[in-house]
């Protein structure tokens, strides 16, 4: 068994995959390989193409160009389902268990052993019990999975993956939702996966994990292959630059002119929320673009969420316009004067079923009514001006909003912030999926919000827009603020180390 | 870390296990409170007559709620089944007409019609992708409209050997409730020992996942719902065993109240949890307040206001514990 190991054919082998969607190429003449049981890191920036090549691999989208060979041999799955028989569990971020059955259950979905007529669940809990000491994880087997915590979940999809003979095992940023101790020990268990000989291709952002575990990487950025090497012959800072080196692909509106700079508008002081913000404090003032940079689940969108009244806070402060402020509900901060553009426009910002009208005019129909009666003239008005303002391009008015491109559904969400007149705005990943015209333009109404006197935070994974857009940057790691720039300080390269935690320290997992 | 054995595990992990095996424990506490309380505080509550009367009168809600439970695991539900049963009530009572030959195929010809009618809501389900709330709606206006436009009254009647499913007794124990222990223990069976029972859990919990993971969720969906249809005949045999004859209104509440029933039974109507034991216990919470309504003699309305009210506070105490 181990001897395979040692046979350096590959298992695995992707070549010249291309794959366009609407308004964008995610993946350009991409090779990737896997030997047999390496631990195989893919990194780059968030909209690299890391998932886009995964997922073409197990079958959930189709390669426009390219062939993929498994064990030598032509393979094209069009259905997950498919690549699974086939050997390669891929294992998502967001899980795919039942909470409300059992780990066996679970595992065993769709392939339940049975007797003559009942199934077997003696042998079920059995065999999950073998497979759980096999990777030296200690659940029960009749415990629903919902009573589970994230890390043991995630034991159970593994688990899954295993019992289903998987020899790849692809993993979408495992350490994502996990503590550090969880991270630990999530390591060892990829280690001892890699013993039983079988391929692990490990997602991830955080450098120090691919220095940790794995034998080779590769590095995709904006959809194209940079290069793939042994981890030995790299050092963090070169990691870096592979993956965030590259021309910018449009020009930023310009800068905030430091007169017109005004007061502050949102202050928020040693909060804590949640298990997940420590001691956050900052400031936003008048005029500026605030940038937040960070790795996914460093906390950001928690952030948004607090300070708009979507979930609760327990220790600190926020003010705004100096007022202390304790929102119970998003309802009460929108009457404050909050906007909040989420980084979900599907299932957080727009009803996608209903057209322009009722979705722009949503947040402010409590300024806009008389006895509960709508003023539907001047809805109509404001919602036109507005729409004629952003120049959103909608076919017809009844048009429902989820038959418009992406950045016209996104220009959407940001009409129904301008109709309520915010003062503060907060902007999570503004230009996420949409194409570099519309990104262009939402980029413009930004930076003239901050200039008629809006307070700004945006939130964003693109580090090009952090930089491009900013007048001061706070970096998060999870969930506190690792560093607050100036826009002379601002790099790539100081940002992402930041970001990952690597400031003070080189590579190594640390406890802070 | 690595020597766990059958042998060694500890006392706490023994106990969590038994109570994770007892499924729903909160109805069951609902059901002896109230039956100990009406011991304590209803005159003749225990006596043998009553409990006996308590068990057959639970019998006819409780063959349709266990079809509903099936349905309702699996996200979907069942609004025809009411009027379905009224449909097969008069025709069962058609024909047989009084004739004790007839008893064999009436029953078998009442599955079948239950059985169908339950297929085609699955059908429309889960191939023409309707919702069912409104599909089945769908079915039930169709159905009352061919019943009301043919009967307005009791028509045709059973022979007397039938009348024993509805009056007979054996021992102590009356045969319709033998009849409900026995469906409702393969019902059991079926949902917690069968690979139907898991697939069916899977898809109430979430369809993609089980799609994904192979099972044919369109087939399961399809079943679940004839097993409701079945479950609607023989609510419809044992009434017009009871009432000696089928009248075009005979079936109706049994919508509702079974949906009532099952939900109270701890299946929330969200699909993917769900069980026997708990619609039994559920369809049980209804009859004994029935049955108190009756020896407290209290009114009609005020009847319906104190289900109302019993309905909405115990599945908003599972949503409360859902949430912590």
């Amino acid at each position: 068994m181990q001897e395979t190991s040692a046979n350096n054919k590959p298992i695995l082998e992707m070549r010249d995959v291309t794959k366009a969607f609407p308004g964008v190429v995610a993946l350009k003449d991409v090779s990737f390989e896997c030997k047999p049981g390496e631990v195989h890191a893919l990194v780059g920036e968030n909209g690299a193409g890391k998932s886009t090549l995964m997922k073409i691999l197990t079958g959930a989208y189709k390669a426009d160009e390219g062939t993929v060979f498994l064990h030598g041999e032509k393979v094209a799955f069009e259905h997950p389902q498919q690549a699974q028989r086939a050997g390669i569990s891929i294992i998502y971020q967001e899980f795919n268990l039942l909470p409300d059955r059992s780990v066996s259950q679970n595992i065993y979905l769709g392939r339940e052993p049975r007797g003559k007529i009942f199934i077997d669940e003696q042998r079920m809990v059995l065999q999950t019990e073998q497979l759980l000491n096999e990777l030296e994880v200690k659940i029960e087997p009749r415990t629903k999975v919902g009573e589970l915590g994230v890390a043991q979940q995630q034991s159970v999809e593994i688990a899954k993956a295993l019992s289903l003979e998987a020899d790849i095992i692809v993993m979408d940023e495992p350490t994502a939702p996990l503590s550090l101790y969880e991270v630990e020990s999530l390591l060892a268990l990829v280690r001892r996966l890699q013993e039983k000989g079988i391929t692990i291709i490990y997602i991830t952002h955080r450098l120090e994990e691919v220095f940790h575990i794995a034998d080779r990487v590769t590095v995709l950025k904006d959809g194209t292959l940079v290069n793939t090497a042994p981890v030995s012959e790299y050092t963090s800072d070169e990691l870096v630059h592979h993956m965030v080196g590259r021309e910018f692909d449009h020009y930023f509106p310009e800068k905030a002119d430091p007169e017109n700079i005004g007061d502050v508008i949102l202050e928020v002081r040693h909060l804590d929320a949640g298990k997940e913000l420590h001691d956050i404090s900052f400031n936003i003032r008048k005029g500026e673009v605030v940038g937040f940079a960070g790795l996914e689940g460093s906390g950001r969108t928690q952030l948004a969420r607090v300070i708009f009244g979507a979930d609760h806070f327990y220790k600190g402060e926020i003010r705004l316009n100096g007022q202390s402020m304790r929102f119970r509900s998003p309802v009460e901060a929108i009457r404050a004067g909050f906007g909040f553009i989420s980084e979900d426009r599907k299932k957080e910002g727009l009803i996608l079923g209903l057209p322009l009208k009722p979705n722009v005019s949503l947040p402010s129909l409590d300024s806009r009514q008389f006895l509960g009666f709508i003023k539907r003239q001047e809805e109509q008005e404001v919602v036109e001006e507005i729409s004629e303002s952003i120049d959103i391009r909608a076919a017809s008015k009844r048009q429902e909003v989820q038959f418009l491109s992406g950045g016209n559904q996104q220009k959407v969400v940001l009409a129904k912030w301008l109709a309520t007149n915010a003062k503060m705005l907060i902007f999570d990943e503004p230009t996420r999926g949409i194409d570099v015209g519309a990104k262009a333009s939402i980029h413009q109404l930004i930076r003239d919000l901050a200039t008629q006197g809006v307070g700004v935070m945006m939130i964003s994974s693109e580090l090009p827009e952090i930089i491009g857009m900013s007048d001061r940057v706070i970096v998060m790691h999870e969930g506190r603020v690792e560093a607050e720039l100036n826009s002379d300080q601002m790099t790539e390269k100081d940002i992402m180390l930041a970001a990952t935690g690597t400031t003070q320290d080189n590579g190594v997992l640390t406890g802070e | 870390m690595s020597t766990i054995s059958g042998t060694s595990r500890n006392f706490f992990s023994q106990v969590q296990e038994i109570f994770n095996r007892i499924p729903n424990m909160g109805v069951y506490g609902v059901l002896v409170l109230i039956f100990v309380g009406c011991l304590i505080f209803v005159p003749n509550f225990g006596s043998p007559e009553n409990v006996r009367n308590l068990g057959q009168h639970s019998v006819a809600l409780g063959l349709v709620a266990i079809g509903q439970t099936f349905v309702i695991i699996a996200a979907s539900l069942d609004l025809s089944v009411g009027v379905s049963i009224s449909a097969m009530a008069v025709l069962a009572s058609l024909m047989m007409d009084g004739r004790t030959s007839m008893m064999l195929p009436t029953v078998l010809m009442v599955i079948g019609f239950g059985t169908f009618v339950g297929l085609i809501n699955g059908l429309i389900i889960a191939k023409l992708r309707v919702n069912p709330f409104i599909a089945t709606l769908g079915t039930w206006l169709i159905l009352q409209g061919f019943l009301f436009s043919r009967f307005d009254n009791f028509a045709g009647g059973v022979p007397r050997e039938f009348e024993y499913l509805g009056y007979g007794q054996i021992g102590p124990v009356p045969v319709g409730v033998i009849m409900f222990f026995l469906v409702a223990a393969g019902g059991q069976l079926l949902l917690s020992k069968t690979r139907f029972g898991y697939h069916l859990f899977g898809i109430g919990g979430n369809q993609q996942v089980s799609r994904l993971s192979g099972v044919r969720t369109a087939r399961t969906m399809i079943i679940a719902h004839v097993l409701c249809g079945l479950g609607a005949a023989l609510t419809a045999v044992f009434i017009v065993s009871r009432l000696r004859a089928g009248a075009p209104w005979v079936g109706e509440t049994y919508t509702l109240d079974s949906i009532a029933a099952v939900v109270v039974g701890g299946a929330p109507l969200s699909g993917g949890i769900g069980s026997i034991t708990g619609t039994v216990a559920g369809v049980l919470i209804f009859s004994i307040l029935n049955n108190i309504f009756n020896i407290l003699n209290i009114g009609a309305f005020a009847q319906l206001v104190i289900r109302g009210i019993i309905l909405i506070s115990v599945v908003a105490f599972y949503s409360f514990r859902l949430r912590k």
